[in-house]
């Protein structure tokens, strides 16, 4: 246990810091959600359908897209010079290589989404303050389920030809119901109406962070094996 | 010695054992029943033409590849990639070195020493660097390295954590006169420590130099393979006539 934690944090440590030192996949994707919120802004027809009707929907688009342009890198930067061979070889257990980058994208998409939301309060003049432990806590929930499942298949696809484009393909649709749900929650809790309705799309999220996590950390061995 | 009969007994105390392995991509056979054994502090040399299969032999000696056929034994014990134990008395010198652009020398050896438990890193990651000459590169990013120095690295980084079996692939690729004096006598050092290395190399010279067995692998298969008896132009005419039948 203490060497797959110690392999899982030195991973994830060196993941880190190789984004904090280049910050490219970080700026790219704060870019990318600035952009995305400033447009929908401008195009809505304010008249025609309401903030709050429409923000739930466009803060998870914009959450789901910005988080695959730091998946799209978790396993990029194992390509150069080979690299994924030398974690390979080392004595650390595939789970704590899956584990590993699966911490280190929860920090890249967690920060990204810590900066997204006040952007996305501003621009939709929605209450976020009074609904934010709720909201954070859905956050928390919908970005490790999608990170599980977005780090596996990052995994899959960065040995095929137009990897960027082959993530998207693959992960979208197992993003269905965490997005689903967290959409569904996050519009309830932006019209105040009563937490207890949004508990059987909750349990639907941890259920799927659960079965996912399970299955991905015993799926991992297989994607990245010769 | 010639063919692949069976396995070649070139030591009694096996620390790497080689049994029919083969493995092929698509239609192509890189491995055709590669049979070796080697003991503790032997070394072998892989001589042989491009394509002959000379980097998969040893991406399937490091556990990088699983054998679709045979077996590799360390120390008498198949190996399994599950095992955290063998992998640790591995290190292997590849094409690629493995390494990050974006980290410093002294960080890229931190990491490897963090995932392989090498106890006192700070300590081990300054031998390493003074071992390939590079202590006073310790804090610049490998991506401002050029090719020699890069490989050097890779020496570092493969030799780390002190592995009982060393397999290299051209090691003296892009290494200038001095540094590449310099492996030879950090090789001759592992080889003196009694590590088991196996080196794969198209350099008759430097191969015989540092080996105590000879192995010409020709079309995935090992045309020749036992004892180095120190006669180089028999090897040079041998390994000539091998690859111009087989190749």
């Amino acid at each position: 246990m203490g060497d797959l934690l110690r392999a899982t944090w030195a991973i994830a440590a060196k993941d880190v810091l190789l984004e904090f030192r280049s910050r490219t996949a970080f700026v790219s994707a704060l870019v990318f959600t600035a952009l995305v919120l400033a447009i929908f802004n401008f195009a809505r027809d304010p008249t025609a359908v309401s903030a709050i009707d429409l923000a739930p929907g466009i803060l998870w688009i914009t959450f789901t897209f910005a988080a695959m342009l730091g998946l799209n890198r978790a396993f990029a930067l194992e390509r150069e010079n080979r690299a994924l061979d030398g974690l390979l070889l080392s004595p650390a257990s595939r789970t704590a290589i899956y584990l590993g980058k699966v911490l280190a994208n929860l920090v890249f998409v967690g920060s990204v989404e810590a900066i997204a939301l006040p952007l996305f309060a501003l621009f939709f003049n929605v209450p976020v303050l009074p609904v934010l432990g709720p909201l954070v806590l859905v956050i928390a929930l919908a970005t490790l389920g999608f990170v599980a499942v977005g780090t596996l298949m990052s995994s899959m696809a960065v040995n095929t030809r137009l990897a960027e484009l082959m993530l998207p393909v693959l992960l979208l649709p197992f993003l269905v119901p965490p997005v689903t749900s967290a959409v569904q929650i996050t519009s309830r809790l932006f019209a105040g109406r009563p937490f207890s309705e949004v508990t059987a799309w909750l349990r639907l999220l941890v259920a799927y962070d659960i079965i996912f996590v399970a299955a991905c950390v015993l799926f991992f061995e297989f994607t990245i094996e010769e | 010695m010639t063919g692949q009969a069976g396995p070649v007994a070139v030591s009694a105390e096996p620390a790497l054992a080689v049994r029919g392995v083969e493995r092929s991509f698509g239609h192509v056979r890189a491995l055709r029943g590669i049979s070796f054994t080697l003991g503790v502090g032997d070394s072998l040399a892989v001589f042989g033409p491009n394509g002959a299969g000379k980097t998969t032999l040893l991406r399937v000696l490091a556990g990088l590849l699983r054998p679709q056929r045979g077996e590799v034994l360390l120390g008498g014990v198949p190996q399994s990639r599950a095992d955290a134990a063998h992998r640790r008395e591995v290190g292997l010198i590849a094409h690629y070195s493995l390494l990050y652009d974006g980290l410093t020398a002294a960080e890229n050896l931190d990491f490897y020493g963090r995932l392989y438990g090498v106890p006192d890193r700070p300590a081990a990651v300054a031998r390493a660097l003074e071992a390939v000459r590079l202590s006073d590169r310790a804090g610049d990013l490998v991506g401002t390295f050029s090719r020699g120095m890069v490989q050097r690295m890779a020496i570092a980084r493969a030799l780390l954590h002190e592995p009982r079996i060393v397999l290299l692939d051209e090691p003296f690729s892009g290494l200038d006169q001095r540094a590449a004096a310099a492996l030879r006598d950090l090789l001759m050092h592992l080889r003196a420590e009694r590590r088991t290395m196996v080196l794969v190399t198209h350099n008759l010279d430097e191969g015989l130099e540092l080996a105590t067995h000879v192995a010409i692998q020709v079309g995935g298969r090992f045309a020749e393979c036992g004892p180095v008896d120190g006669d180089l132009a028999a090897y040079r005419s041998r390994y000539a006539d091998a690859t111009a039948v087989r190749g």
